[in-house]
């Protein structure tokens, strides 16, 4: 098992150094000129675009720009932005943020999601059953930002139950936010409990343990409920991956200054360096925990060896 | 093992977000904003209150910051040499300057009140102004407000020399403009390198205030540091990144307008429809310019808490001047005359923009009501100009924009009236964000009008022609993306520059506007309005043409 891991940890650096070239090329690649941009309608002389060009290593070929890139970011340097805020800066801010958020978005797909998933499963055919199903299928069609705008006018701004938007007022305020990220991957999450527990309860071994005299209670949740959470733990795993650098509708909605919005900006502006910096991020954790959910499979079925 | 799919598969979601990302590209012309004053009454004067802003583009280094957002904060923290009138933007001696004065509008001695200090105790002397000025403008600083010094002897000295393709090929010769000198700590002479009258209404712009000693020091450093100014408020965090910056108010300011409030915080919104939703749900002060769709409803929710102001902001549509099919000065006048603006700004606008009838906006001293002739909207007179001259109306024009900043609609409209004028089908250019379409521009790459906008840096008229249409602005040097350029109407230009006095300046600049209005080297479209809300908490908003809120003086309700 630890080997297994050490493997797999180690692996992810030729994916890292790949993904960054990868996404270091794509932005190099994007048309325009980002220091022309800045200055907007108004001049920049050609000696100050110059001046920028050098700061930033513009005028170097990619293969020159992204050595340099790498050189820094194994001396611990990020790079800067264009406005001369360190990367490392904006991400140790904008990551915590971002953490809580998706956190908070995975508690309420884990008790929401699941728990509907389970009892639609064990009463199929049911009223309860048929509400989940229409209700998931409601969120699933709603756009996010439908979603967002609505709840938050509705809950914020004429019932003011919950901060309208930021965060300043702490856990509370990431509450609606939270539960509209969540919103779409929640339904999948029940849909998939639910047809997973279906099935699984139709197995051999389940008619088994019944015949055998176990209470149904057991057979629930020892043998049947176990077993079927193993693609809703995979479908949870990449989640949080995607709902770390996917947030950006819902970031930017209930104005939460997290990875997403930076990421968005910082494509807009061409600033190569914060792009590079924050998705290599984002494709290390999304690594990282697929290994989790891969390491939780052993725990969830024990017929499941990794050596 | 399962690693390669899973490499793939991250790679591919990391890869899936950067295009869909990219997308979206985009960037928003100037704001506008102006005039108004509510409320009144004392009020708690140690109270705190908040704001909605953009996110800035550059650090709180008034030598780097050109646009509103940035610049809102930037004119809390700081002061500058003169302010400007809140009745006809005229100059006023309410900053750091005792008196700008000079014999020949070439050489001008600047002398400071007594008793101004920086945020950290330090005094503000002739020193900060010149060693600001100087790092501004020295290229190696990479200062985006750098070209506001280019009228001051010496400033091509501090540029780095470049070639045709934009490779430094020899550093700037000197660091400090020969054109500045202290002459002691209250005094410093400015020599121009041309006689220009109206040099002291552009010193209350952000590019020209002072900064303290400790920024000098090590500029990279602090950029990112807890700013140091010398306005009515200090900082006493650096700015949060996406989330803003809380000000409170200094309490040993020289100035004669204190801060009214004890402090104002700036928060940060991506979107400024959530800001509305904010100050509706009461969790924020002030919006100063709400979105669009908001305004018709605005008015009744917030009632006496809305004001509309006149911003600086001035949208044309440019021709390019370099395609001989718009070389015919009829061709130009009568695909103005053929545009009904007071239609497009009443559909699409909500009134947020109002018609412009000249090349310079109502908010600077010499604006003349309608003298654009040829604004005048007269479908009848457009289509019979047309005829007259040998124009391919079979041919569509081509209309150009930038994408991603709202400009499909109303550039869409114009072209429908075009059509239905003057017989000319018309195709959108609207697929490129600002980083292509400016460069293009700069290249003699558009084939057909296209989308331009224009903030005035200060309140003059000579800032909206020398900038915009003289020969000297050409790209790569300046704005002038028509490529325009008329012998008679530089002339006026810098005899109006070297007038005695600023009446006579006025007269020869709106005599260069009359070549312009003749000439029509762009057609004129929009003036803007701003369109601000703010909460029963606090009084006496007030915001200037520049879009920025005159934070000082707000109340915060007791």
């Amino acid at each position: 098992m630890g080997r297994y891991v050490a493997r797999r940890l180690l692996l992810t650096i030729p994916v890292l150094i790949g993904a960054s070239f990868l996404i270091f090329a794509m932005v190099y690649a994007l048309p325009g000129d980002p220091i022309r941009a800045l200055a907007g309608d108004r001049p920049l002389p050609a000696s100050v675009q110059a001046a920028l060009r050098a700061e930033y290593n513009l005028d170097d070929p990619l293969l020159v720009q992204y050595g340099k890139y790498v050189l820094g970011l194994v001396q611990g340097d990020f790079g800067t932005d264009f406005s001369g805020r360190p990367v490392l800066q904006t991400i140790s801010e904008r990551l915590p943020v971002t953490a809580t958020l998706t956190g908070v978005a995975i508690v309420f797909e884990i008790i929401i999601g699941i728990a509907a998933g389970v009892l639609a499963g064990l009463r199929r055919g049911s009223f309860f059953d048929n509400l989940v199903l229409v209700t998931t299928t409601l969120l699933v069609s709603i756009p996010v930002l439908v979603l967002g705008f609505v709840s938050q006018y509705v809950l914020g701004v004429r019932l003011g139950v919950v901060p309208v938007a930021g965060i300043n007022e702490g856990l509370y305020s990431y509450l609606l936010p939270g539960l509209i990220l969540a919103a779409i991957s929640l339904a999948y999450v029940a849909r998939l409990t639910r047809t997973s527990l279906a099935d699984s309860l139709r197995a051999d071994y389940v008619r088994t343990a019944r015949a055998k005299g176990l209470d149904r209670r057991t057979v629930v949740v020892r043998h049947t409920l176990r077993n079927s959470l193993i693609p809703v733990v995979t479908f949870i795993g990449a989640d949080i991956g995607s709902l770390l650098g996917g947030a950006i509708i819902t970031e930017s909605v209930f104005n939460i200054p997290g990875l997403g919005r930076a990421v968005f900006e910082s494509i807009q502006r061409q600033e190569g360096s914060v792009v590079v910096g924050v998705i290599t991020l984002l494709v290390f954790f999304f690594i990282f925990f697929n290994l989790v959910v891969d390491v939780l499979y052993a725990v969830l079925d024990p017929r499941i060896r990794y050596e | 093992m399962r690693v390669p799919t899973r490499t793939t598969r991250a790679m591919a979601i990391a890869m899936a977000g950067v295009f869909a990302l990219s997308a979206c590209g985009g960037s928003d012309d100037g704001g506008g904003s102006g005039d108004g004053a509510t409320g009144g009454g004392a009020g708690d004067p140690d109270a705190t209150w908040s704001m909605y802003i953009g996110q800035p583009e550059n650090p709180l280094v008034p030598g780097n910051t050109s646009e509103t957002e940035g610049g809102q904060v930037v004119d809390s923290l700081w002061t500058g040499l003169v302010q400007y009138s809140r009745e006809d933007t005229s100059v006023e001696y309410t900053g750091v300057a005792e008196s700008i004065e000079s014999d020949d509008q070439q050489t001008w001695t600047i002398t400071l009140k007594d008793g101004w200090t920086f945020h950290d105790g330090t005094d503000v002397t002739a020193s900060s102004f010149v060693d600001a000025w100087n790092y501004t403008a020295l290229s190696d600083n990479a200062q985006q407000n750098s070209y506001f010094f280019g009228n001051i002897e010496g400033y091509d000295d501090l540029q780095a020399e470049t070639d045709d393709e934009g490779n430094v090929v020899a550093p700037p010769a000197a660091t400090e403009m020969s054109g500045l000198e202290v002459v002691d700590d209250q005094t410093f002479t400015v020599t121009l390198t041309s006689p220009f009258a109206q040099f002291p209404l552009t010193l209350g712009y952000t590019a020209f205030y002072p900064m303290s000693q400790a920024f000098l020091d090590d500029p990279e450093g602090m950029a990112t540091e807890t700013p140091i100014g010398n306005g009515p408020f200090m900082a006493e965090a650096p700015l949060s990144d996406g989330q803003g910056i809380d000000l409170v108010r200094y309490d040993d300011y020289a100035g004669e307008d204190a801060a009214q409030s004890g402090g104002v915080s700036y928060r940060i919104y991506t979107d400024v429809n959530t800001a509305y939703n904010d100050v509706q749900g009461g969790n924020l002060d002030l919006v100063d310019s709400i979105p669009p769709d908001a305004i018709a409803s605005a008015q009744d929710v917030f009632g006496d808490r809305y004001l509309e102001s006149p911003s600086s902001s001035f949208q044309y549509l440019g021709y390019p001047l370099y395609d001989p099919r718009f070389e015919d000065v009829r061709v130009r006048q009568a695909m103005s005359m053929a545009i009904d603006r007071d239609a497009i700004s009443q559909a699409i606008f909500q009134g947020s923009r109002t018609a412009a009838d000249d090349f310079v906006s109502p908010v600077v001293n010499g604006y003349r009501e309608g003298a654009c002739e040829y604004c005048q909207y007269d479908p009848e007179a457009a289509a019979a100009l047309l005829a007259e001259t040998d124009f391919d109306t079979s041919q569509p024009i081509e209309l150009w924009f930038n994408s991603g900043a709202g400009h499909d609609a109303w550039v869409q409209a114009v072209g429908n009236q075009l059509r239905d004028n003057l017989g000319v089908d018309y195709t959108l250019r609207g697929d490129l964000d600002f980083a292509q379409y400016l460069p293009r521009g700069d290249d003699k790459g558009f084939t057909g009008p296209f989308r331009s906008g224009w903030v005035m840096d200060y309140p003059s008229m000579q800032n909206y022609l020398e900038p915009l249409f003289s020969t000297g602005a050409q790209p790569p040097a300046g704005s002038n993306n028509t490529f325009y350029s008329s012998e008679e109407f530089d002339s006026l230009l810098q005899q109006g520059n070297s007038a005695a006095t600023d009446d006579e300046a006025v007269e020869l600049y709106q005599q260069a506007d009359d070549v312009l209005l003749e000439d029509m080297p762009a057609i004129p479209m929009f003036f803007s309005v701003v369109q601000s809300v703010w909460s029963e908490n606090i009084s006496n908003v007030y915001v200037d043409p520049f879009t920025r809120v005159d934070a000082a003086a707000v109340t915060v309700n007791s």
